[in-house]
């Protein structure tokens, strides 16, 4: 368990705006997402765990240690903190073998558990067949499996990942994640990983915290974050794409349902408790929880909109029409091949689809 | 005609031995330079820099305030070693060290900075001591500017000339090495021993400005 609160500021410069960073967190075992944009502290979060930046003021506690307390002025070096960190581009140093990178970091342990630890590390990673090789000599994936080895050599009781799979392309990331739920079942420590993509967060995470500009904004399973974003910034990290100012018309405790006025459109939504008729809303859905359909001029239906299209974008799993009004729906490939030629849509939203904010 | 090779041989061991000296000196130097912040870095640096931009008449006359035999460092090494310390070779060994030093520092500080610090927080986080981190991880990787500047170094106590003369003199078979030599066979009119010392070294420096050029520009990684 790693419990953090952590505060450093860096006044702003001829050259460049001061920035603030004020987290406070916890992180049991599993995997702990730090989620952003670049430049909201993500980074820095852990090089203030691993000891690398020293916080103005705060308290890190892993397990029973003190690693860092501001108020009695604990700052243990980083060689003292008991913490694996793979970092960007892993690393590895160049002049060593795979080996000798692994016995570099078992140097810690016992001298007669070193080899025997260091063999048992290269065969669970499956490095053996390339232990002889230096850094530049092996494939990607084999250096990644190298650098998170050689940061668990050491038995750390906590494991930081600065975004390892940055750069990397859709094979090896998926590699890279298979090693990871491996490292997860199989160790058994907090892990705690940046990234400012969601895929990874949705892949790895069993909670997430979202940063943003030196503050954790939101904190939960990635599910349920996605599901309820805290605000409308939030929202925009996550990648929803529609976001609409409305008012609440009118809800319906009974029927759960409800009605919300959206610019010159109504629309149904499912009962929001807590709410009050005549709320000031925002009201979000993902561009994949929407449905179009070319306007073929019969007369919309429930919850339909006519709109007009701007732009297409090709996707790997399907098309992004981009309409007026800021409106953005992922429709499939076929679909959108009928259609093609059609400037004028009807955007159909699902009642479940709208979450208000 | 015959022609005397001790101060060939002289100067070699006088700039073997600077070089050992100047690389241990530079190092720990450049270690502080490239590592810590304290006050008065920047002097610090600029004093080390001073010997390759002073007169070497003017170093000479330094070393010999600072090693003479009326001063607290000269009478030392009386005491120990029963002789003083100007005018023998080991005389010239410290003047061609405080001679050639100085560019030791300035390339090997910007060796070690050039070496990428993720390495070295990596090697921090891994449990190293400074010590370890510094003779596992920065020196091997920055070692081929390093051995360059050494090859450097040791081209720059060949060539001194100015320092030596000041503080060790022109004794032959004694403290007479090659740079001293020549100025010596030009002066007594013994062109042959001129030009034969001085297309040697000649040549010496040169191939020696090729090894460490080569070096420097292999230097990619591992």
């Amino acid at each position: 368990m790693i419990q953090a609160r952590i505060a450093r500021r860096f006044p702003a410069g001829p050259d460049s705006a001061g920035f603030a960073l004020e987290v406070e967190f916890q992180a049991a075992v599993g995997v702990t997402v730090l989620f952003g944009p670049s430049g909201a502290g993500k980074t820095l979060t852990l090089d203030s765990i691993a000891g690398f930046v020293k916080p103005d003021a705060g308290r890190i506690l892993l397990d029973d240690d003190i690693l860092f307390d501001g108020a009695s002025g604990v700052n243990l070096p980083p060689r003292r903190r008991n913490c694996g960190y793979v970092f960007q581009n892993y690393a590895l140093f160049p002049h060593m073998t795979l080996r000798a990178n692994l016995m570099f970091a078992a140097d810690r342990l016992p001298r007669l558990e070193r080899h025997r630890r260091v063999n048992e590390v290269l065969e669970r990673f499956q490095l053996k067949d390339v232990a002889g090789r230096r850094p530049h000599e092996v494939s990607g994936g084999e250096q990644q499996r190298c650098s998170i080895a050689r940061a668990l050599i050491g038995k750390p009781k906590l494991l930081l990942l600065d975004e390892p799979a940055r750069g990397l392309d859709a094979p090896l990331r998926e590699n890279l994640y298979q090693v990871l739920r491996q490292v997860r079942s199989e160790f058994n420590l907090p892990i705690l990983l940046v990234t400012h993509d969601l895929d990874e967060c949705f892949a790895l995470a069993d909670e997430m915290l979202v940063l943003r500009e030196g503050r954790i904004v939101q904190s939960g399973p990635p599910r349920k974050v996605l599901d309820q974003p805290a605000n409308v910034d939030v929202a925009r990290l996550l990648g929803i794409t529609n976001l609409f100012r409305a008012e609440i018309a009118a809800l319906d405790p009974g029927r759960k349902t409800s009605r919300l006025r959206v610019r010159d459109f109504e629309l149904a939504g499912p009962y929001y408790p807590g709410r009050l008729k005549g709320d000031q809303v925002w009201v979000c859905a993902r561009a994949e929880e929407l449905r179009a359909a070319p306007h073929n001029g019969s007369r919309p239906g429930p919850n339909q909109v006519p709109a007009r299209l701007l732009r297409a974008s090709e996707r790997a799993q399907a098309v992004r029409l981009e309409f007026a009004d800021e409106i953005s729906v992922d429709i499939p490939r076929e679909l959108y091949d009928r259609g093609k030629d059609n400037k004028d849509w009807l955007v159909e939203f699902p009642p479940q689809a709208l979450k208000v904010l | 005609m015959q022609i005397d090779w001790f101060p060939l041989w002289l100067s070699l061991r006088v700039a073997a031995l600077s070089t050992v000296f100047s690389l241990a000196l530079g190092l720990w130097l450049a270690y502080f330079l490239a590592n810590r912040n304290f006050l008065g870095k920047e002097l610090l640096d600029a004093f080390a820099t001073l010997p390759l931009v002073l007169p070497p008449t003017v170093l000479g006359y330094y070393l010999l305030v600072v090693l003479g035999r009326e001063s607290a460092l000269g009478r030392v090494y009386e005491a120990i070693f029963g002789h003083p310390l100007v005018f023998t070779w080991q005389a010239a060994v410290v003047a061609a060290t405080i001679h050639a030093f100085p560019l030791l520092v300035k390339t090997a500080r910007a060796a070690l900075e050039s070496v990428d610090r993720v390495y070295e927080k990596a090697a921090r986080n891994l449990g190293a001591s400074d010590w370890r981190v510094f003779w596992r991880v920065t020196l091997p990787l920055a070692r081929r500017s390093i051995f360059a500047a050494a090859v450097l170094a040791f081209a720059r106590s060949l060539g001194d000339f100015g320092a030596t003369l000041m503080v060790a003199g022109n004794i032959p078979h004694q403290t007479q090495t090659a740079a001293v030599a020549i100025y010596d066979a030009v002066e007594s009119g013994n062109t042959m021993l001129a030009r034969v010392l001085v297309l040697i070294i000649s040549a010496g420096a040169m191939l020696i400005v090729y090894v460490a050029n080569r070096l420097e520009h292999r230097q990619v990684s591992g």
